[in-house]
């Protein structure tokens, strides 16, 4: 076939972070296919050498501009782990609740903001405004509850004030608690549109085999703690984590690199449902079915479907929670803390995958070692063979420069790559 | 500088902005999109050309430019100073881009090969020591915090669009808390740097109980040493004050000043 393209994307745009998507053609050969990261380190596992453990939770929230609950939430249970500290049953609901809604948050920023220009033939959410409001008002709706309940339970939306090892600074207001309720119901409808609309994307048909990696929910879906497990059979206890992550690094990114039974694998969104897809709700299963997600799916273009059905789970279970906590008096809500020597780990399922934080820590409490192990860095291994492999299909259909060009970027974006935060 | 907004009958200029990121989060640009009730509003108001993590156009022209993060490697110093060559106005967007924030509590260490070998092992990695962006290109106005209030930034650049002076609050964050009314954290046994710091946040952290970590810096006439008086007094140890003041680099001078040299990692 007589097709040829250049295709050099430096910084990639609608994604966090920095990286380079390079696919060179000659007469239907693919002579380069890669994906790049050329993001600063930060170094935050040197910085928290030496730190008091309060700091942690504190500093690693700043690792993500995106995932601060998340990275805080996992910090904290890290050093609860090392501690031998057990949360509440209502510190766990209200943690529970708070990452429910960074990742509905989330999720509503990749799909609308993100991904879905593309699917509408835009360059950015900013001429939707104007062409689809209708659409622009309901992701506004759902990412302003979102991020209102974060406000109300984690003190602040991004980097939140109220999370603290043993529980919380103060607990939110049980009235204001209740409207959310009210509004989560209410947002029901605005998820359903967004079902609607998604009907109407046409998604790439492309297809990689790969490993899937997540929580195991046992039953339930999966979020904070448990077994690790992978779609080839891979099971662990959430301690044994570098023997689920193998980290390396390779001359092409500045973040370090994961693999499992194979030359790489995925988690995320479509990786959790891969692997826990009886764990979700009958509501969440149904909208699941309907847009062609059934497990084992290995288009990972499918992976923002994978989010739209999560972010009606994280809605229904929310709703659940809130009348859980409702239902019973509140006790305070901070325990008191107790250093000891030790080592702990915590593995949290964060919007972008499964995200791991390992600290030491000395007698007096000081952390002597830490490891983070970041969803977007376990994914880029998988992203760069996908990318190889999107070019030979895209030669094979002899697809013209700009139409490869956008299902590279397309593909990138599919895993709502947390670059910074990858490098950290 | 496009114009199709009035304001009491009286033309508006619209002017052309950027937005760029050097090592940083990108929160304190998401932080823009956060404020869904008032985000299109906002928009009206200013002509976005370049906001890589929202959108695929990107263009060079452009008045203001608003920078995140801190520098941290050569290539970030070559892209500032392009930066600053093409904006009339450079905006330091959030504590990184004004002290370095987070990102400067590796310069506390003598020896950045330790930094570099304690998360790449021997792998070879390309880094130096952090720099506010001020340390490398003229910088025109600073909005502080990690993360950067929206509600201030709107009311910033309202100012700019309008051509009015730009005003940061002199006083201390413990102003605001006190006119919130407040538990003193202190009282609660909690440090906090609400005393020292710059005010403009609203007394975000301590109003949710957590004690104030400086992300803002100095307030103008921060009183350090009677600050180092009220932490003693309250049985704060120094360890747990400087944790807090060295956090973001706001406070770097005092903090270089009280601890002499820098520290072993190992």
């Amino acid at each position: 076939m007589k097709i040829s393209c250049d295709i050099d994307i430096k910084h990639l745009t609608r994604v966090e972070g920095h990286g380079n998507i390079r696919i060179v053609i000659q007469d239907g050969q693919v002579r380069e296919a890669s994906w790049e990261v050329v993001e600063t380190p930060r170094f935050f596992e040197a910085i928290l050498v030496g730190k008091h453990f309060e700091n942690a939770p504190y500093l690693c929230g700043r690792i993500c501009g995106i995932c601060s609950i998340g990275h805080t939430l996992a910090s904290i249970r890290a050093v609860e782990n090392g501690f031998g500290i057990m949360p509440t049953v209502q510190t766990q609901r209200l943690r529970l609740l708070l990452k429910h809604m960074e990742t509905l948050q989330s999720h509503i920023l990749h799909i609308y903001f993100l991904a879905a220009p593309d699917y509408l033939g835009v360059g950015s959410v900013l001429p939707l405004t104007r062409s689809h409001p209708a659409v622009v008002q309901q992701a506004l709706r759902l990412k302003l509850l979102a991020n209102d309940i974060c406000d109300e339970v984690g003190g602040r939306r991004l980097h939140p004030t109220r999370t603290v090892v043993g529980g919380f600074t103060m607990l939110p207001d049980r009235y204001r608690l209740g409207q959310f309720r009210q509004r989560l119901q209410a947002s029901l409808a605005d998820l359903d549109a967004s079902v609607s609309l998604f009907r109407s994307f046409s998604i790439p048909d492309f297809q990689r085999e790969t490993e899937f990696v997540s929580l195991n929910g046992n039953g339930d879906y999966p979020f904070i703690g448990g077994d690790l497990i992978s779609t080839d059979g891979v099971v662990k206890k959430e301690q044994e984590y570098a023997a689920m992550t193998n980290e390396y690094m390779a001359e092409w990114s500045t973040s370090k690199l994961s693999r499992l039974s194979r030359k790489s694998f995925a988690v995320g969104a479509l990786a959790r449902i891969n692997n826990n897809f009886a764990g979700l709700l009958p509501a969440a299963k149904v909208i699941a079915k309907e847009l062609g997600l059934i497990p084992i799916n290995h288009n990972p273009f499918m992976n923002v479907v994978a989010q739209l059905v999560e972010c009606v789970q994280v809605v229904l279970e929310s709703m659940q929670l809130i009348d859980d906590l409702l239902a019973v008096p509140w006790q305070e809500p901070r325990q008191a803390v107790e250093v000891r020597e030790g080592i702990g780990v915590a593995a949290v399922e964060v919007p972008r995958g499964i995200l791991y934080h390992c600290l030491h820590f000395d007698a007096a409490g000081r952390v002597v070692k830490a490891d983070c192990v970041i969803p977007t860095s376990q994914n880029h291994a998988n992203i760069r063979h996908d990318i190889e492999e999107l070019a030979v299909f895209c030669a094979g259909q002899g697809k013209k420069d700009k139409e490869i060009e956008l299902l590279a970027e397309m593909l990138v974006r599919a895993y709502d790559p947390c670059i910074s935060c990858s490098v950290h | 500088m496009t114009t199709n907004k009035t304001f009491l009958g009286v033309p508006v200029a619209r002017p052309k902005v950027g937005f760029f990121e050097l090592s940083s989060c990108e929160g304190c640009q998401l932080q823009l999109l956060n404020n869904e009730a008032t985000l299109l509003d906002f928009l009206s108001l200013v002509e976005i050309v370049r906001f890589r993590e929202g959108m695929k156009e990107a263009g060079d022209e452009y008045e203001i430019a608003f920078i995140e993060g801190s520098i941290t490697r050569a290539d970030e110093e070559e892209r500032l100073k392009n930066i600053r060559a093409k904006a009339k106005l450079v905006v330091a967007l959030g504590s990184c881009a004004c002290f370095g924030g987070v990102n400067q509590l590796k310069n506390r260490f003598n020896d950045l090969e330790w930094v570099k070998k304690e998360v790449y092992s021997s792998f070879p990695i390309d880094t130096q020591e952090v720099k506010p962006l001020s340390a490398v290109i003229k910088v025109d106005l600073e909005i502080y915090g990690c993360p950067i209030k929206k509600e201030e930034v709107e009311r910033i650049v309202t100012a700019l669009v309008l051509g009015e002076e730009i005003h940061h609050p002199q006083y201390p964050v413990c102003m605001e808390c006190k006119a919130r009314e407040n538990i003193c954290l202190f009282d609660l046994g909690e440090p906090c740097l609400g005393p020292v710091t710059r005010a403009g946040c609203d007394a975000w952290c301590p109003s949710n109980r957590l004690g104030c970590w400086g992300c803002r810096g100095p307030a103008p006439e921060a009183n350090l040493a009677r600050l180092q008086i009220i932490m003693a007094e309250r049985g704060i140890s120094p360890e747990r004050m400087m944790d807090r003041l060295e956090c973001f680099g706001g406070f770097a001078d005092f903090v270089a000043e009280v601890k002499g040299k820098k520290e072993d990692g190992r």
